[in-house]
């Protein structure tokens, strides 16, 4: 049935990562055990804090979106062997483009005009923003990796001279824009679903969410079912095949990050747009750099990366509720929960393949033996 | 069960608010929960300050306080609404930072009582609390001028934002008041909400001033300006600590500490609540009603001389009746030269 190595896919798919998660979880599950809570009760607080109701879930959802753009953004670019690590500074510019529009237009177009535009300018700014470091990896061979994070560090020094300097609220002391007019903030979910007749609790959920979809559904066609999205799968895994074949790499490059680079900067509609309304510091609180391990966790398969969105929504939200819930359990300790899970899974990745390859070699045995049958040896 | 409870006496509450003043006067059932500013709770300085009076108000009347730290900007309104969602009731916002986020979910829930320190909204259910940082600010520039040998004086802000520069301006008067000839030498960590926590930029700062011999610093900057203090230790000179009273930290070496009550600040507002006096509004204190102050304990006791604790004291005496007029930076946005 299989080689002796290897796992069948959907082991590789579901299990390896489950049992990847499970491990981060005992490891954390120590931790908090050492400062003398019951990892029982932490779970239960994570759970209830963001599944518990329909405000929590609604918070989850968002924190999700936030990770399947910029989850997006990483995988497009990796099935193109490009390693994107400039999401963080791509949504910044995202973020600013729509602020920008909001600011500038938001008396003057009405809301169905002016939110797709702001939805474009978050997208071009984003891409504005990725297509530097491409065009110097494409034509000065500067590599990608150096010059993206280099650039995060531009963007988050950009948006503090703007905020500070040029687009601060006159009379405000704290670094921001003034409020945005209602037309451009995005449909809430639960305005949505109120107009729908379903009552629900506030959350920040809004129309992003939609878009996010949107957007994995799309990466998943380019990728598999479009001209461009082979010619940038054969760049990824040979790119001298790639240019035997008359691919132009070049031009491959600064494309694929182009859109790599757009895909990070609806971090920005769903911040901005859809919940501060308003243009603030920091609004892209590494869910660029959690993009890496939320692509990395999905396998870099749309579907992966929208299910490894929602368990880093998941704890994003729990982990904030602890804190309501759990006092002994602090911010620094949320972050130490949330690490274990990114080792476990994303450095780590796999780590649990043997353990997976044991588990379906005993339930293989356990199987054979009901049948009657003798045990199978290969597994 | 606890919530039925607490709904049922506050019910009463309001009916007692109605009908006569003395009911109203009756302890109620309050569930408080305070949102910390940026940076870390445990800061020695503002955030801590807040948690001090928190902490006084669950031990003295036995009622637990909810916390929040937020790890960035976005989670303020995220800690607010939650809070409020969950019947947290008086709501403590702290520092600035908060004021447009207080001022949106206030909104939203009209029937929570928001306390918003060093920051401003106009609605009904917010208390809006602000200190005059300028007048305690002026008392220790005057101890500074007085304790310096070589004339020379530092400053070193937290983030530039005008209420820092109102400590600054207020420090800049006091200086030039006890000695006019002193020269002012003053430094901000930086422009954003990162600047509150960054000692390591703090001591830098002060190591770069005492270079240009300044021989007493004033820090405020949160947290940042634990690393000032430090840096004053090492450097066998002199330092004034900001919000909390910081004379512990390096006895003999911290001069003084102006002190902002913040912890009062954060006590009254929930006693007012669990009193039934808790109204909304703005309300600006300073010396005269002992919220800022400069502190004088056992462990900087040998570092004030008789002289120089009676030229602060006739100092504090003239601010409070008004002879002294201590320019406020944030009125015109401008500081005397």
């Amino acid at each position: 049935m299989r080689a002796g190595g290897t796992l069948p896919r959907w082991a590789e798919l579901g299990l390896v990562p489950l049992l990847d998660v499970l491990c981060a979880f005992l490891a954390a599950a120590l931790v908090v055990l050492a400062i003398g809570v019951s990892p029982l009760a932490v779970l239960r607080a994570i759970l209830a804090g963001a599944l518990g109701d329909a405000g929590a879930l609604g918070y989850t959802l968002y924190y999700a979106t936030n990770f399947v753009f910029t989850g997006l953004a990483v995988a497009l670019a990796f099935h193109a062997g490009l390693f994107n690590i400039g999401g963080e500074g791509q949504a910044i510019l995202g973020g600013l483009g729509t602020g920008l529009v909001a600011l500038a237009l938001d008396r003057v177009l009405p809301g169905w005009l002016l939110l797709p535009v702001a939805i474009a300018a978050a997208a071009l700014f984003g891409a504005g923003w990725a297509a530097i470091p491409a065009w110097l990896q494409a034509r000065r061979g500067s590599h990608i990796v150096i010059t993206t994070i280099m650039f995060n560090f531009i963007a988050a020094a950009l948006l503090v001279y703007l905020l500070v300097n040029v687009l601060i609220a006159p009379g405000s002391m704290s670094p921001e824009t003034r409020a945005f007019q209602p037309a451009a903030s995005l449909p809430l979910a639960h305005d949505g679903l109120r107009a729908l007749g379903f009552a629900a609790a506030p959350s920040p959920l809004n129309a992003s969410g939609l878009v996010a979809l949107a957007a994995a559904a799309a990466v998943w066609f380019t990728l598999w079912h479009t001209r461009f999205g082979y010619r940038l799968r054969v760049m990824g895994l040979n790119p001298g095949a790639a240019l035997y074949a008359g691919i132009p790499i070049g031009r491959m490059t600064v494309g694929v990050l182009c859109l790599s680079g757009a895909l990070a900067g609806m971090v920005g509609i769903n911040e901005i747009l859809g919940v501060q309304h308003r243009l603030i510091l920091n609004f892209s609180a590494g869910y660029g750099f959690g993009g890496i391990a939320v692509a990395l966790m999905g396998r870099n398969h749309p579907a992966g990366i929208v299910l490894a969105s929602l368990l880093f929504g998941i704890l994003n939200q729990g982990g904030a509720e602890i804190s309501f819930d759990i006092p002994a359990v602090s911010r620094e300790m949320v972050t130490v929960i949330q690490g274990l899970v990114i080792l476990f899974s994303g450095a780590l990745a796999g780590f649990s393949r043997p353990l997976a390859r044991g588990l379906l070699a005993f339930a293989g045995a356990a199987l054979s033996r009901r049948a009657g049958a003798p045990a199978s040896r290969e597994g | 069960m606890p919530v039925t409870i607490g709904g049922f006496v506050r019910a009463i509450l309001v009916v007692g608010a109605v009908s006569g003043p003395a009911a109203a006067a009756e302890a109620a059932d309050i569930k408080p929960a305070v949102v910390f500013d940026l940076g870390t709770k445990y800061d020695k300085s503002f955030n801590e300050g807040v948690f001090n009076g928190t902490e006084r108000f669950r031990k003295e009347f036995n009622v637990p306080v909810a916390e929040f730290e937020p790890a960035n900007e976005t989670q303020f309104e995220q800690a607010h609404r939650r809070f409020a969602q969950r019947g947290q009731d008086p709501i403590l916002a702290v520092g600035f930072n908060q004021a447009s986020v207080v001022d949106r979910i206030a909104k939203d829930f009209p029937d929570t009582r928001f306390s918003l320190i060093d920051g401003v909204s106009k609605l009904p259910n917010v208390q809006s609390v602000l200190f005059r940082e300028q007048e305690g600010s002026f008392l220790v520039g005057m101890l500074a001028a007085m304790a310096s040998k070589t004339g020379k004086v530092g400053f070193v802000g937290g983030m530039d934002i005008p209420l820092i520069r109102r400590f600054a301006c207020g420090y800049g008067q006091g200086v030039r008041y006890a000695d006019a000839k002193a020269e002012l030498i003053q430094n901000m960590t930086g422009t954003t909400p990162s600047a509150w926590n960054d000692p390591g930029r703090g001591a830098e700062l002060a190591r770069g001033q005492f270079d240009r011999g300044v021989d007493v610093v004033f820090a405020a900057a949160g947290a940042t300006g634990l690393g000032v203090l430090q840096a004053a230790k090492d450097a066998g000179k002199l330092s004034i600590g900001v919000d909390s009273n910081q004379n512990h930290l390096h006895p003999g070496s911290v001069l003084t500490s102006m002190v902002k009550r913040v912890d009062v600040a954060a006590f009254d507002s929930f006693k007012e609540a669990r009193d039934g006096t808790w109204k909304g509004g703005v309300s600006v204190l300073g010396l005269k009603d002992g919220a800022i102050d400069w502190a004088l304990d056992d462990n900087n006791k040998a570092l004030i001389t008789a002289d120089m604790k009676s030229r602060v004291d006739a100092a504090k005496a003239d601010i409070i009746s008004g002879k002294i007029k201590v320019v406020d930076y944030m009125e015109g946005n401008s500081c005397p030269p």
